[in-house]
């Protein structure tokens, strides 16, 4: 299975992870029809390690963040395993998986200006869940919040502000402030940047990046822009139709990709700061495939340049490709494993 | 008139609860651009109000004293008396005039100055209303919040349907059958509240024994109106929170382990309130419908029961008091929430 | 009702005829009358409000055949005052010994005129107010506006109550009354729609072909929210069947006329109320309560149904 083909060689397992998600499918039920969203993903993280998934919209990535708290309800089956230090939260009670919530994992949502609720104060944001998780006063977590606010650098006097008195990157900057209040051990950012000018977006990786760092707090990235995930995160996972098709250490991946999807994105993204080339990609005809319409075979073979009729049969699984490394492709050939 | 489109249009006309766009600073001049609108829709209810009432009457005179034997020279007395032999310019004048400094004209039938009429009926009517109002506003909200939250379920299905059905009833009609099972009484229930009016004349009329009076013949008059009204109050929040339920920080409050219950509570009623409320206060023309049937059947002595008793004569100059009166107070509700709704919502008060 | 609910025939009769007529001049949206049927049948509360309609329709219509004035004049008639229910008079006699079943069917025949009058009087009105002020824009248009916002703004009963009153007793008033009340929500309604509609490429390839502006209105915008003048004209009726009963109620109908408020009325004012003659009472509210639910059901299947986004939901 595609979880102990990519988890055999993970320098991760050798040390205890502190997230281990194992064969997780997402299937929404759209008016009586089962759509998978996502198909099979397994990962591993151990404490204070960054992973980024990157991904066109639409291929699943968001749904797998998301519901490894379990937040899409009730119109999504989701099914496997999520071990959040140990515990699986798939089949924990609520009441568990509420004090996980923020305490033990926090999110950081795209365009904070709609995920901030925009009829309270950033100030009883931010205390909420303080108060909730660690019982903590109103002083103390007022004090608490100040303190956060100076670190990603918003003026605590402003904390009695309301969310649309601040501009997108500095909603951005009290959403990631915000996400820090429990000390979770875990943050996952989904697409933290999008919406936001490219100077910003670097200024706020930058936050994030520093602020995780010096906390040990593990990261799981999600973005559709593979040249932001380079400097920020340690691994990189490349999703593509509900799948990881590509697994490694980031630079490895973006400088020698193995799967052609991985070429094709990493060809469609140049550099930061040059705003005229963010185009579509521009190596990749075709769209992503629905979730409803994947059949058999290799998802990504109806846009690869190099599939052949093998690539249509069968299931498509993550395979080993060298040390720390795995790719779902037929074409990753032995001698890759020498390569790192 | 319980205007039926009126239900249906929250959803259109309800103010853009999530704007993408950076803040603005209010015009300096939105209470006086406030002010002069409410002022111009005044002057417009007493065009109306002199349309109604001086120009599209063929003979007041001949209304007046319909039915009574009268002579020519006193008919002609009467005209000069009520200044109907003036031109038309001219009566219009005198009568905003006189409007404006609170002359609302003298009644045919109570032989007394409209306004003290109306002064004398008004804190009826703001009792039975005010009542009414608040019961239905929060049993409407509490009602459309439970029911939005969880759109399509049993409990929803209940709520709605009875609120469309409660809706659906003529006020009067609800009210006498409220007075028929709850005063007169019907088969084993014994009638036990007053039938009409707003107190015993053979109770004392001050202390807390007045206070008690008042209140148990206060009981069914409120409640037919509150059957009537909450209805639209529960189908406008249902909408507001419906509207909210897909919004991206009601996940942000699920993300940060919050139970259910305090998600709805503390993160999507205050999104969902202000757009109601301020659908809400709009509406208050309805409440003032269902108050004159409703103080018409209980004869509750408020301005309702006066319209209703002038419209029997007709005596006009009376109806044009209460016209004008009913109008002039939606005018300024209006105006109120207005002014109201830019002091709670944050998104659009100054820093 | 249940005899109304197994009703579900969609053909004759006058509201029905109406909720069908416009859905079909409107091919390009929605793919004909045929599938507007299919996805209406659908909607279980939609027939059932429906099933009402055609009932009531049937009994209006048909009433004179079996009812004649004899049974409606007081001075004719010589049946008990105030008789409870019994085989002879199923709903009791009123004060003049009428019978109460009669009345309730004779009555549905003016209530439902009255109704169905207003509203047209109101969604043409309205429609024509809001289809002008959406197209023209500019000074016209905003003036048009501006006066619809001011009628919205005055209390509708005490108009009504007003215009009625200076108008006399009778039909024809309260008809007009309850028009000029009402037309403006739908003004507000068409105007939107009217604007949403300009903005679409179609108008504009007529606007560069040439068309005056009658010729986008009626037959460029008016086919366009057909639909929706529809949907507005259910609520509407309701709203004026529940403002013909009130001001009817009120004494402003016509003391000769057979209506439901009429009934109430005379049921209230005429010794009825002390008597507990409650079968007086209660079938000409229960009435006006089943029309209304039967218009409002029906038209909340009809916006359900040409919703374009209820096609996404399924």
């Amino acid at each position: 299975m595609t979880t102990d083909t990519a988890m055999t060689d993970d320098p991760v397992m050798t040390r205890s992870p502190l997230l281990e998600v194992r064969d997780l499918h997402v299937t929404y039920q759209q008016g009586g029809l089962a759509v998978p969203a996502v198909r099979g993903v397994s990962f591993a993280l151990a404490p204070g390690d960054t992973l980024g998934v990157a991904g066109e919209s639409g291929c699943g990535k968001s749904t797998m963040a998301l519901s490894l708290l379990r937040l899409h309800g009730d119109a999504a089956k989701v099914t496997g395993e999520v071990l959040f230090d140990g515990e699986n939260l798939l089949t924990t009670t609520w009441s568990r998986l509420r004090a996980v919530r923020w305490a033990g994992a926090s999110v950081v949502f795209q365009g904070a200006m709609s995920a901030l609720n925009p009829a309270r104060t950033v100030l009883d944001q931010i205390v909420e869940p303080m108060v909730l998780h660690d019982g903590l006063g109103t002083r103390e977590a007022e004090r608490r919040a100040a303190e956060l606010l100076d670190s990603v650098g918003i003026p605590s006097r402003r904390m009695r502000s309301y969310p649309h008195e601040f501009s997108g990157g500095q909603r951005q900057r009290v959403m990631i402030a915000m996400a820090l209040a429990c000390r979770p051990d875990l943050i996952i950012a989904d697409e933290p940047t999008t919406a936001l000018d490219v100077m910003v977006q670097a200024q706020i990786l930058e936050l994030l990046a520093e602020r995780v760092r010096e906390a040990r707090i593990a990261v799981i990235m999600i973005t559709h822009d593979l040249s932001l995930l380079a400097h920020t995160c340690d691994r990189l996972a490349v999703m593509y139709a509900g799948r990881i098709v590509e697994l490694g250490p980031s630079r490895q991946v973006l400088e020698a990709p193995l799967h052609p999807y991985t070429l094709a994105l990493s060809r469609a993204f140049p550099t930061i700061g040059d705003p005229a080339s963010r185009r579509a990609p521009a190596g990749l005809a075709g769209d992503p495939p629905r979730p409803s319409e994947i059949g058999t075979g290799c998802a990504f073979a109806p846009r690869c340049s190099e599939a052949e009729a093998s690539c249509r049969t069968g299931e498509m699984l993550l395979r080993p490709a060298g040390l720390g490394r795995s790719a779902a492709c037929l074409h990753v050939r032995p001698e890759h494993r020498g390569t790192s | 008139m319980s205007s039926p489109a009126a239900v249906a249009e929250p959803a259109v006309a309800a103010p853009e609860p999530r704007s993408g766009r950076p803040f603005r600073v209010p015009r300096p001049g939105y209470l006086i651009s406030k002010l002069a609108a409410a002022a111009v829709s005044f002057a417009v209810t007493l065009v109306i109000g002199f349309v109604l009432f001086n120009v599209m009457p063929a003979d007041p005179v001949r209304s007046m004293t319909r039915g009574r034997p009268v002579s020519d020279a006193q008919l002609a007395q009467l005209r000069i008396q009520l200044g109907v032999d003036r031109p038309m310019w001219e009566r219009f004048l005198s009568y905003v005039n006189d409007t404006l400094h609170g002359h609302l004209g003298y009644s045919w039938e109570y032989q007394q100055s409209v306004a003290s009429l109306v002064a004398s009926r008004v804190g009826p009517t703001l009792l039975l209303m005010g009542t009414s109002f608040a019961v239905s506003v929060v049993l409407g909200l509490w009602l459309g919040m439970r029911s939005g939250w969880r759109a399509g379920s049993v409990f929803d299905r209940f709520t709605s349907a009875t609120a469309l059905t409660l809706w659906s009833v003529p006020t009067f009609w609800l009210g006498m059958i409220l007075l028929i099972v709850f005063s007169v009484g019907i088969g084993p229930i014994h009638g036990f509240l007053p039938t009409a009016g707003m107190s015993d004349p053979t109770l004392p009329q001050t202390g807390m024994t007045h206070c008690l009076d008042v209140a148990r013949h206060l009981v069914l008059p409120a409640l037919t109106m509150v059957l009537v009204v909450y209805a639209q109050y529960v189908t406008i929040m249902r909408s507001s929170i419906i509207a909210e339920k897909g919004s991206p920080y009601l996940l942000t409050a699920r993300a940060k382990g919050l139970p259910d219950a305090s998600v709805r509570r503390h993160h999507a009623l205050p999104n969902a309130l202000l757009p109601s409320v301020t659908m809400i206060f709009m509406h208050l023309g309805g409440l003032i419908s269902g108050a004159v049937t409703v103080e018409a059947v209980f004869s509750w002595p408020g301005l309702g029961d006066l319209t209703y008793e002038a419209l029997k004569i007709p005596d006009l100059p009376l109806l044009q008091g209460t016209f004008i009166v009913f109008s002039a107070s939606v005018i300024l509700m209006n105006l109120l929430a207005d002014l109201v709704y830019r002091f709670l919502d944050p998104r659009v008060r100054a820093q | 009702m249940t005899a109304a609910q197994t009703t579900t025939a969609p053909n004759a009769t006058a509201p029905d005829a109406t909720t069908r007529e416009p859905a079909a001049a409107v091919p390009p949206r929605f793919a004909g009358a045929r599938r507007f049927a299919r996805a209406f049948r659908r909607r279980p509360s939609g027939l059932a409000g429906l099933g009402i309609l055609v009932l009531f329709s049937l009994l209006a219509l048909t009433a004179p055949a079996f009812i004649g004035p004899e049974q409606l004049d007081v001075t004719r008639v010589n049946g008990p005052l105030l008789a409870p229910p019994s085989a002879a008079y199923p709903f009791g006699t009123d004060q003049a010994g009428r019978s109460v079943l009669d009345l309730l069917i004779w009555g549905s025949r003016e209530s439902l005129q009255i109704g169905v009058i207003a509203t047209v009087l109101t969604v043409v009105f309205g429609s024509a107010v809001g289809i002008v002020a959406g197209h023209y824009g500019g000074f016209l248009g905003r003036a048009l506006m501006h006066v619809t916002d001011w009628f919205i703004a005055l209390p509708g009963l005490p108009l009504a109550i007003s215009l009625a009153a200076v108008l006399g007793q009778g039909t024809t008033s309260i008809t007009i009354a309850i028009a000029a009340t009402s037309w403006t929500a739908t003004a507000r309604l068409l105007r939107a729609q009217t604007l949403a509609v300009e903005a679409r490429p179609f108008v504009e390839r007529a606007r560069a072909l040439g068309a005056g502006n009658w010729q986008i209105m009626l037959r460029q915008v008016l086919p366009n929210v057909m639909p929706l003048i529809l949907v507005s004209s259910t609520l509407t009726v309701t709203g004026a069947l529940l403002s013909e009963a009130t001001l009817t109620f009120l004494g402003l109908g016509s003391p000769a006329g057979v209506t439901w408020g009429e009934m109430i009325h005379d049921a209230f004012f005429g010794g009825a109320f002390t008597a507990d003659a409650w079968w007086y009472l209660l079938p000409p509210g229960l009435a006006i309560l089943a029309v209304v639910l039967g218009f409002t059901l029906t038209g909340r299947a009809v916006e359900y149904v040409l919703d374009p986004r209820t096609e996404r939901k399924r």
